[in-house]
């Protein structure tokens, strides 16, 4: 009896990790939502958000402009940091997962490198800015897609190993060439490089709307190939003895995480730290199965990266921070802290 | 149900021949060892019956060309017990062993309430249940190895493959999970095809012995025909005497300095 007990606690739904990163990630989008600039009554902007999701109607008591502010630049934003924390980690954990590696971020195969040179050409080349975010996208794909190619030039039966040196390989490339184009185009250096370091639109719907089907295809796939991530933790031939294809699950999960990232990168820029200390701050709270790493990764990242966007807009009068140099000055020693105390727990 | 038929099987490796052409029979509820110097083939063997690297030559499993099943239906078929099995960080006993149901686990589902009685069985019957919750790497070696061995007995598959099962273990370690072995074979008439080092072991488990050199069978028959004192010395480079014991011949090293008086 006692060993039905211990296994089906075992095996069962265990919710507890994502019950409380649904309630960080609740709080999470609270903050964003009432803290601000223009000050806003707290109460109000909450009531005006709720008014707005169907078959609610409720009086915020602000005045037109007020809740302006709040449904066309907090809500957009903090749902945009939401979309692009979560994807990030997401794919984060998808690569640390499939290629075993504990330092794979979502930008190892090349998607920064590839999107940082779409991006570089579209302002260079003084394009529209619309152009940007599609250009930057474009270059992530190519990016991650001539990995692939470069790696299956060895053989068909190309390893997790090969693959990672492949994407080392065009990102560096990729990064010569973005450097290059930077440099013969100094009067656009500064535009280059705030896009580089992050940031997220400050007015309207258009890059939720433009990031969303992206990312809900991105984490459908990974969810349905969280059960195959946990069988390639023993390797990819014992994996394939136990009855999986290491190599065609590696793809779609790439092609799944890459998909999100690119987008999330096409619209925000190059967020760093999120897609590698999200999911391992979630591994240590959920263990090791994708079944529970996966979804407490998605709201972790969006937690994260709305707090991120928070203290990025609010930590300096009159002005923001880039968002990525928040994400690694919080998340950096954050991280840190983690693992020290997670060390003295463990041992 | 028939066991592992195989003719000339061949193998390559970056260009050299590793296997070049064996013929295999094995029997439901019988043991083959396959012994062999290092390098002969024993492991490429093994992963060419297991369908994880590209083979030569024809290999039928029960009823069945390998060639012909896809991924699923081999694990289905074959479980494998791998020489230094990788060992997940964290990984409960209870969800490592589940990883052997992978087969029967629809593609985009999740495990049912079959594979857990089936993953608790497996588990009751290797003295592992009160190990369920304990993550596999803080284990001991021969916890781990029964975890391991449990997880492919979980596959439920007719056909059992052993690289070097006792391994890292010490040596009353060996003898539990050799005997092991022996008693599943018996009672579910697997097919076990195992790689051992210890030729007293090959001879004290197999019912035959398979001598590979050089990618080919060099020797094939019963324990004493196979493991003589003369081809443990042209095969292995090794002076041995061979003794007669209780459950087959002892393969005992001498040093050759003293072998003549």
């Amino acid at each position: 009896m006692s060993t039905v007990a211990l296994t089906s606690a075992r095996t069962g739904p265990r919710p507890g990790p994502i019950v409380i990163s649904v309630g960080v990630l609740l709080l999470a989008a609270v903050g964003s939502l009432v803290l601000g600039p223009a000050g806003v009554s707290p109460w109000g902007a909450i009531l005006e958000t709720l008014d707005h999701i169907p078959f609610v109607a409720v009086d915020s008591g602000l005045s037109t402009q007020e809740a302006a502010i709040v449904w066309q630049i907090r809500v957009p934003r903090m749902v945009l940091a939401g979309l692009v924390g979560a994807t990030l980690a997401g794919s984060g954990a998808a690569y640390q997962g499939v290629f075993r590696n504990p330092l794979a971020d979502p930008y190892l195969l090349g998607v920064a490198a590839g999107a940082g040179l779409g991006a570089t050409i579209a302002i260079v080349s003084g394009l529209p800015s619309s152009t940007i975010a599609p250009l930057a996208f474009t270059g992530a794909v190519i990016a991650v897609v001539a990995a692939y190619g470069l790696a299956s030039l060895g053989g068909s039966r190309r390893s997790g190993a090969t693959l990672i040196l492949a994407g080392v390989a065009v990102a560096a490339f990729f990064t010569a060439l973005q450097t290059y184009l930077q440099q013969q185009h100094a009067d656009t250096i500064r535009q280059v490089f705030s896009w580089i370091l992050g940031r997220l639109s400050t007015t309207g719907w258009g890059d939720v709307r433009t990031l969303l089907p992206y990312a809900i295809v991105s984490w459908l796939v990974l969810f349905a190939y969280r059960r195959h991530l946990d069988v390639m933790a023993v390797g990819e031939e014992e994996a394939s003895t136990l009855g999986i294809h290491p190599a065609r699950v590696r793809l779609v999960v790439v092609a799944g995480a890459t998909l999100g990232a690119a987008a999330a990168v096409a619209v925000s820029g190059l967020i760093a730290f999120v897609g590698i200390i999200v999911p391992h701050i979630a591994r240590l709270v959920t263990g090791p199965s994708h079944r529970v790493l996966l979804p407490v990764s998605l709201t972790g990242g969006a937690a994260f990266l709305m707090v991120a966007d928070l203290v990025a807009r609010t930590v300096q009068s009159g002005g923001e921070v880039p968002i990525g140099v928040i994400t690694a000055f919080v998340g950096a020693p954050f991280f840190a802290f983690i693992l020290a105390t997670r060390r003295e727990v463990a041992t | 149900m028939t066991g592992v038929v195989c003719h000339g099987v061949t193998a390559r490796y970056n260009g050299t021949t590793v296997l070049g052409g064996v013929d295999l029979v094995v029997e439901p509820g019988e043991w083959v060892v396959v012994v062999g110097p290092n390098g002969a083939g024993k492991t490429t063997l093994l992963r060419a019956l297991a369908g994880v690297i590209p083979a030569g030559g024809e290999i039928a499993l029960g009823d069945r060309e390998l060639a012909d099943l896809r991924r699923r239906e081999v694990a289905a078929r074959v479980a494998v017990v791998p020489q230094t099995p990788v060992v997940p960080e964290g990984v409960a006993v209870f969800d490592y062993v589940m990883l052997g149901r992978t087969p029967y686990i629809p593609y985009w589902g999740m495990e049912g309430p079959v594979d857990r009685l089936r993953v608790n069985e497996v588990l009751e019957r290797l003295d592992l249940a009160s190990f369920a919750a304990r993550p596999v790497s803080a284990l001991s070696g021969g916890e781990r190895q029964r975890a391991v061995l449990a997880r492919a007995l979980a596959q439920d598959a007719s056909i059992l493959l052993l690289d070097e099962p006792t391994t890292a273990l010490d040596l009353g370690h060996q003898q539990q999970v050799l005997e092991l072995v022996d008693g599943l074979r018996r009672e579910s008439q697997l097919v076990v095809i195992s790689t051992l080092h210890d030729l007293t072991f090959a001879a004290q488990f197999g019912d035959r012995v398979i001598l590979l050199a050089d990618g080919v069978v060099a020797a094939e028959g019963p324990p004493e025909m196979v493991l003589q004192a003369d081809v443990v010395s042209r095969y292995f480079g090794a002076t041995v005497e061979v003794v007669a014991g209780p459950d087959g011949p002892l393969i005992v090293p001498v040093r050759s300095s003293r072998s003549s008086p």
